[in-house]
């Protein structure tokens, strides 16, 4: 096994030495020479590093990390499939690079007729009249379409409307973006078999009704099959229907959430569309809408004129405006595209049931070795419980999770959703051998023999990553007086390598 | 079977049996009435290596890209060394999601800590969150900080921030039902702060350098907006700047934010950018997003952490300060690798070359009979340029020559017909200038005419 070594990667500004690494302009004198130094800064307290420095650090700091191309990651809700490296190379071409986002649109014909693809091909595939590709990420595609809905209401003479349903296995995005409109958020049950409680729903509806928000699959990873009831309840008292796209890797091809009854939904191009997560962003949020609600789309969008060519559409005056400073997270828009045109239907499609195959192959593998609380089967993704096995040995869902990074497998999503104790969820992605879910099942089931015999062995785990478990308490300790968020210089110096 | 899954017809009816579904077409099949029907207008799969020369061709058609340029006005064509995309897109840390486990995820931890750390060195501010989507939602972020502060819903901004910026400030103002307060340009090219548009006000927002390039008197405004009980929140849309002038913080800043597309990121077509924000202790728990803190292991070593995390959406749900999720941690890690790289003294050089660059470019087309430079106020790498024929029609009649010439105004500032925004990085030869000076030479007599 791998030895890390105790005191880590030495932080950016404890390396370097000042003067090193200076060489990318010509000497165009100080900055004193062009501007009055009132207007200056006295010093720039930054690091001078050498690249074979920066090289180094940087080579070292990934070896710190767990990836897909480096590790099985079945983080439920996450979809963490292969990133193909097409994708890549597409996005690094310099007439994408280097095209300005002010460049006129005759000059940019091909970022544009490539926008305009992706808005039509959205809307096919998940049965909306119209797409806006701006919203950056998931979360941001939600406070877009909550902004929309706010404004429909309004024109529509109904601003009263202002309770949005989320049901309580939602993700956290959906009650905080409501609430950054001001709607008031009410939770809505799950049933035994972990589905939205219709009945609870219809109990809430009434006329201040404005948002009904659903994930579908939802996170247990389970089909909502009253979903057209719902709907129907919900256009019946005058609310509209938003669809959270972060499951939509399990109905690509095989359903849409348009014939659904669904009026607003936002994608993960992140997810679903093999854009890499990056380690936390940049991901692409683009929000679809039916034909009553498309008018309020974020503007610009990009429009076909008669001559055939594309222009960015800046005239749609009910559309609530933009929602960030440019078009749209370009470059992760490229390479959604390049997986869309390489799959076709048919193998998004393909990709969805495959999707589905690997998690019910693991699920059905897992049955007797953690509890399944869901009878049905699943779609993408699924919940099990540690709970029983906590009872009988003290051992929980967090000890498992570390265990298998031992073993490197990125753990599951844990605790989430609350509706399960002690919950794993495992999403395993359709890019996945069998041999790696097999492997996953026997690390796993290792665990759980391990944690009957001997419970407080899985309480030190992990032992072989760069840290082993981390004290969040003392961060957050810290962090609340804001200490420990940076670097800070020694107080004798007050700057990186001692100038 | 299909595109990059690995499946063989042999395992999937192994795992089928395991399962015991009839076929992959049972298992994944939904409720009646909601099979997919209808055809979908998609084209049909393309072999990758079709798509990658379909791609080239879709990036080659995309003239503009090639062109001569002085467009910046929010997104800046600099030197990006190929240091930045060869170490930042390794898969480590191209592939990997949010940082949660941390046991497994130092790398990009320990990144984020150093972005945190660089915003907050090249501010002057206390602490930094691990980015924002861009620029305009950074500035939302920032005002929904000041509301939270103050309790205060009126929002003062300068006329001189970003268009687009504001722009997306009214689309969530409009929804979130917060007032906003344009405040007028003088004719140097900088904020008017009266005492009575500060009236009863949560912060000034206030932009250097500003959309016409100038630098902005910020200390003034912020002492202003803090006699009013409001904050004053300092907006950077090219963070060059930074490098060379007085700090948010040294001006009196509450609040920093803005775009750092400049340090090593593509203009590409608008996206994806880097968004920052920056405040100082006594606000620290309204930042919105993700925070990493450095800790302890359990053997003692030093570990990063997301932290204060009681702040967010997956834990406080409706009470969260921000809905944001996802963010932009891969074009942080560029801009940290462009940092690195470049270091204190590249940075510095970088910006004096700009300096140079831009007044130069001022020089050369202000020697021809007719322009000037439309605002006295200094400025950085970008200035406005009064033109004598309309600025649109210059700027068309050069895209013909193969040239941006810069952004004219009027796009965004009604009446400023004969205004020219342009920008000189050090990317800008000086032959790319006197070519530019040359053509402007030839062209606009004849413009004047046409």
């Amino acid at each position: 096994m791998r030895q890390w070594p105790k005191e880590g990667v030495p932080l950016l500004f404890e390396q370097g030495a000042p003067g090193r690494g200076s060489r990318f302009v010509e000497d165009a004198g100080r900055p004193e020479d062009f501007l009055d130094p009132a207007l200056l800064r006295r010093r720039l307290p930054l690091p001078d590093l050498a690249e074979p420095e920066v090289a180094r650090h940087f080579t070292r700091l990934s070896q710190r990390n767990f990836s897909v191309d480096g590790n099985f990651y079945p983080l439920g809700s996450c979809t963490m499939k292969y990133n193909p490296k097409l994708n890549e190379a597409a996005a690094a071409y310099e007439g994408f690079t280097e095209l300005h986002p002010f460049a006129p649109d005759a000059g940019a014909q091909g970022a544009l007729h490539l926008l305009w693809d992706m808005q039509r091909w959205l809307s096919e595939l998940f049965g909306m009249a119209e797409f806006s590709l701006m919203p950056a990420a998931g979360a941001h595609g939600e406070i877009t379409a909550m902004l929309m809905a706010k404004k429909y209401f309004a024109q529509i003479g109904q601003p009263e409307r202002h309770v949005c349903l989320v049901p309580d296995t939602a993700h956290g995005t959906n009650p905080a973006s409501a609430a950054m409109v001001g709607y008031r958020v009410v939770a809505i049950p799950s049933t035994r078999r972990g589905r939205t409680d219709v009945g609870a729903l219809r109990a809430r509806l009434d006329g201040a009704t404005a948002v009904c928000m659903m994930t579908n699959p939802n996170t247990l990873g389970l089909f909502e099959d009253d979903i057209v009831d719902i709907t129907r309840a919900v256009h019946d008292a005058g609310g509209l229907m938003y669809y959270d796209g972060a499951n939509a890797n399990a109905i690509v091809g095989l359903t849409r959430p348009g014939d659904m009854g669904f009026d607003l939904l936002h994608l993960n191009l992140h997810k679903t569309f093999s854009v890499p997560h990056g380690g936390g962003g940049p991901g692409s949020g683009p929000v679809g809408a039916s034909e009553r609600l498309a008018r309020y789309l974020p503007q610009p969008l990009v429009t076909r004129r008669g001559d055939g060519g594309f222009a960015l559409e800046w005239d749609r005056p009910d559309s609530i405006g933009p929602v960030r400073a440019f078009w749209s997270h370009f470059l992760a828009i490229v390479r959604a595209y390049a997986y869309i045109i390489v799959h076709g239907v048919e193998g998004l499609q393909a990709n969805s049931r495959l999707a589905v195959l690997n998690a019910n192959y693991v699920r059905a593998r897992l049955k007797g070795v953690l509890s399944v609380p869901y009878e049905d089967l699943c779609r993408h993704e699924f919940v099990c419980s540690a709970e029983d096995l906590k009872r009988a040995t003290g051992v929980r869902a967090l000890d498992l999770a570390k265990g298998l990074l031992d073993a490197g497998i990125h753990a599951p999503t844990m605790y989430w959703p609350h509706v399960v104790p002690e919950c794993l969820m495992i999403e395993p992605t359709e890019t996945e051998t069998k041999e790696t879910l097999d492997e996953f099942v026997r690390v796993l089931s290792s665990l759980v023999a391990r944690a009957r015999e001997d419970p407080s062995a899985l309480a030190a785990l992990p032992l072989h990553t760069p840290v082993r478990r981390v004290d969040e308490a003392q961060a957050g300790r810290l962090a609340n007086k804001g200490i420990g968020l940076r670097w800070e210089p020694p107080a004798a110096d007050a700057s990186p390598n001692g100038t | 079977m299909s595109g990059y899954a690995p499946h063989t017809e042999r395992d999937i009816q192994a795992m089928l049996e395991v399962i015991g579904a009839p076929s992959l077409e049972a298992l994944s099949s939904v409720p009646d009435g909601l099979e997919l029907r209808a055809h979908l207008d998609l084209p049909p799969p393309m072999p990758e290596s079709q798509a990658f020369a379909h791609l080239r061709r879709l990036a080659e058609a995309n003239q503009a890209a090639r062109m001569t340029s002085f467009l910046g006005a929010g997104a800046y064509r600099h030197y990006r060394p190929p240091a930045v995309s060869w170490f930042a897109t390794r898969s480590e840390f191209l592939t990997a999601y949010t940082p949660y486990q941390a046991e497994a995820s130092q790398g990009t931890l320990q990144a984020i800590y150093e972005w945190q750390t660089y915003i907050s060195l090249l501010t002057g501010m206390d602490v930094s969150n691990a980015s924002l989507y861009d620029g305009a939602t950074a500035l939302v972020e920032g005002v929904i900080m000041a509301l939270h502060a103050t309790g205060k819903r009126r929002v003062a901004v300068s006329l001189g921030v970003h268009p687009m910026y504001r722009a997306v400030l009214a689309t969530y103002a409009a929804g979130m039902g917060l007032e906003v307060r344009e405040l007028p340009m003088d004719e140097r090219g900088l904020t008017v702060c009266e005492e009575q548009a500060l009236d009863g006000v949560s912060c000034l927002a206030i932009q250097s350098p500003n959309f016409f390039g100038c630098i902005e008197d910020v200390p003034t405004a912020a002492r202003a907006v803090h006699a009013a009980g409001g904050l004053c929140i300092a907006v950077t849309a090219e963070a060059l700047a930074l490098a060379v002038l007085q700090t948010p913080r040294e001006a009196g800043a509450d609040i920093a934010l803005g775009e750092a597309q400049s340090f090593g990121l593509p203009v590409g077509y608008g996206g994806p950018y880097v968004g920052f924000i920056a405040t100082t202790r006594e606000h620290v728990r309204r930042l919105p997003g993700r925070l990493v803190g450095e800790t302890r292991d359990v053997d003692g070593r030093r570990a990063f952490v997301l932290t204060l995390q009681g702040r967010e959406q997956h834990i406080r749900r409706e009470l969260a300060t921000s809905n944001i999720c996802t963010n932009q941690a891969l074009c942080a890690l560029m801009a940290t690798v462009y940092l690195a790289t470049v270091g204190s003294h590249g940075l510095q050089a970088i910006a004096a070359t700009n300096l140079e660059r831009a007044r130069r470019l001022r020089d050369a087309l202000c020697a021809l009979e007719g322009f000037s430079q439309t605002f006295a106020a200094p400025f950085f790498n970008e200035v406005c340029i009064r033109t004598p024929v309309a600025a649109e029609r210059l700027a068309a009649r050069f895209y013909e020559k193969g040239i941006l010439a810069g952004l004219p105004l009027s796009r965004f500032y009604p009446g400023r017909d004969n205004d020219l925004l342009v920008c000189a990085t050090e990317l800008t030869s000086p032959e790319d200038i006197a070519r530019f000076a040359r053509a402007v030479a030839a062209e606009v007599p004849h413009a004047a005419v046409a």
